[in-house]
């Protein structure tokens, strides 16, 4: 893998997404980890790369006018709150804020940016960390996400490269934005790892969703079980997308890196370790070059303890697209110091999980056979085509 | 929920002297396991399943294959008199229905004449759409005493937060007669805060937990 050069897609302004000061979604998260890389020397300033707006002719191509202009509206109408219920604005997961059509469109243009990186063969991967925001529905916010970027860009793809697109997201909620707006499409596989629907959001996902008309078999779900552990999370992830990559081969792959798969983030049940947001992208990356010629875009997502998962997680992420190899050992000092601060929980001193907090599962043989239950569901469409 | 809300109104039938040949050739092309006989008012007369077509159908294991039976009429092999089935009955007559007789499809009945027709998998369909996922959303389950307003009382905490409830679920809670478990699907990704309320109030969350009670 020579040259894996990676544009890191970045602006300021990716803060101005911002519901409330006490909201779980928080960006601070993507510079945390800008600023961790830059420590480590791992980020070269001229891979550094600053995105526009998106124009509102490419948000268009997945979400509706009257959505749209309900968002550039609900900041400054006097219109009642009532009114924007129905866009899923207002509410305790979405609430509005000031300049939030300007910081929704600026995380669309970053991962636009990243695409057009890739695309005109400046940089074989980009890694847009403020995008990855896969619950946006055509006419509704969901789950903290607006604007679908992700949706967006695969759209904007297909409709000016004309390429196949593999989408693979491994947060632990379902990707549900994204696979609905390519339910009945061929030349879009969805391919989603979360946490099953049974409690936790959005609640889709099941395996018996494979997508409607042209689109039938196009669509991959792995509903894990709560309390999954990196051992059962590893081994279903790579069996499954080295045996999709083989069936659907892509052009290109757009992958989301939720991070809140890990034990410690406090808002689903999973219960994985840092290792798995350094195989998933190690596994990802093998795989963009030997189905992709190397095209690779990498997006953000969820990710809830912001200071002790997401910075160590998406600078990993970062450095294997960089060069397949992760940090070891201990984080930069000074990174500690300078952010120590902002935080409200002790920052983490190595790259390695210390598993202080790491509960043991009582039910790991159990939950590890559901899973494999769980795959061969899922995988038995492809398997029976090489019969 | 009504009968009328989840039945097929479009319903395949025959004439008591149909030979059980066409009624076999229905059953597979429909991929359907019931066909009511009617008479020329529509007054269902008598119903037959799959399996009574194939009690009638020669073996395929005999030497001489005979397909003389084929040719009686459905009247020879229905069974009657039908249970059947108002519109304006509800989905738990069905449900008790099809659990005591033990059988799996009703005609709908009215002014004696037959307006559609019900299985255990519209019914099953019906059961889906009461606890399945329509909209995004998380799922906790609470356990509350058993008393007049509780309901209520929980329902106020979904309020004071905004979040949106997609739908409930009352079940008894075995161990203990005095407690109901309360099952919502409210829509919201973040059911952190709405969990930190329940921490300092009578009421207990069960699920989701380390310890699946559910196992």
């Amino acid at each position: 893998m020579s040259n894996c050069n990676t544009a890191f897609i970045y602006t300021e302004a990716f803060k101005d997404y911002k519901f409330s000061d006490d909201h779980p979604f928080n960006q601070i998260r993507v510079s945390a980890t800008k600023d961790l890389l830059e420590y480590e020397k791992a980020l070269p300033a001229s891979n550094i790369i600053f995105p526009k707006q998106a124009s509102e002719s490419l948000i268009s191509g997945i979400h509706t006018k009257n959505y749209i202009e309900a968002v550039k509206r609900a900041d400054q109408s006097d219109t009642p709150i009532s009114e924007y219920y129905k866009y899923g604005l207002g509410t305790e997961d979405t609430p509005i804020f000031r300049g939030m059509y300007e910081a929704s469109a600026t995380l669309v243009g970053g991962t636009i940016e990243a695409v057009n990186q890739v695309l005109n063969h400046h940089y074989p991967h980009a890694l847009n960390l403020g995008g990855g925001l896969h619950h946006g529905f055509p006419e509704k916010a969901s789950g903290f996400c607006i604007f679908n970027d992700a949706a967006i860009a695969i759209k904007y793809i297909r409709e000016n490269y004309n390429l196949r697109v593999l989408y693979v997201d491994t947060d632990a909620h379902h990707g549900d934005g994204v696979q609905a707006s390519f339910y009945d499409d061929p030349n879009v596989c969805t391919v989603s790892f979360h946490e099953t629907g049974r409690y936790l959001y959005p609640g889709t996902g099941n395996t018996n969703e494979r997508g409607v008309k042209k689109g039938f078999g196009y669509t991959f779900n792995f509903p894990l079980d709560a309390f999954t552990e990196d051992e059962s999370f590893l081994s279903i992830f790579k069996t499954s997308m080295d045996e999709i990559m083989d069936y659907f081969r892509p052009d290109i792959i757009i992958s989301q890196h939720g991070v809140d798969a890990h034990y410690l983030d406090p808002l689903t049940h999973l219960h994985a370790t840092m290792n798995i947001f350094e195989e998933i992208p190690k596994h990802i990356h093998a795989l963009s070059h030997q189905y992709c010629e190397g095209k690779w875009i990498a997006l953000g997502g969820g990710g809830y303890d912001i200071w002790r998962v997401v910075p160590r997680a998406w600078s990993q992420l970062y450095k294997i697209m960089q060069d397949s190899t992760p940090f070891t050992g201990n984080l930069s000092s000074e990174w500690q110091k300078k952010w120590q601060s902002h935080a409200n929980v002790v920052l983490p001193t190595t790259w390695e999980d210390d598993l202080a907090h790491y509960k043991k599962i009582p039910r790991t043989v159990e939950i590890t056979e559901k899973n494999q239950r769980m795959v061969e569901q899922t995988l038995q469409f492809i398997r029976n085509l090489s019969i | 929920m009504f009968v009328k809300d989840m039945m097929k109104t479009e319903v395949i039938t025959l004439q008591a002297e149909a030979k059980i040949s066409e009624a076999y050739q229905l059953l597979q092309e429909n991929h359907i396991r019931h066909i009511p006989i009617i008479d020329n008012n529509k007054q269902v007369i008598g119903i037959i399943s799959d399996r009574d077509v194939r009690d009638a159908s020669p073996s395929i294991l005999d030497e001489v294959y005979n397909e003389e039976a084929l040719s009686f009429p459905v009247s020879s092999i229905m069974t009657t008199p039908v249970t059947t089935i108002h519109p304006y009955d509800y989905v738990e007559e069905i449900a008790a229905i099809f659990y005591d007789r033990e059988f799996a499809c009703l005609p709908v009945v009215k002014n004696n004449i037959l307006v559609g027709i019900i299985t255990e998998k519209d019914m099953l369909y019906t059961l889906i759409q009461l606890t399945g996922t329509h909209v995004p959303s998380s799922q906790i389950e609470i356990k509350v005493p058993d008393r007049i307003g509780v309901l209520a009382d929980v329902s106020a905490f979904f309020k004071r937060r905004k979040i949106k409830v997609a739908s409930v679920l009352i079940y008894p809670y075995l161990e203990d007669s005095n407690y109901k478990i309360l099952v919502f699907r409210i829509q919201t990704m973040n059911p952190m805060n709405i969990m930190d309320d329940f921490k300092d109030s009578e009421f207990e969350i069960v699920s989701p937990s380390l310890e699946n009670p559910h196992e």
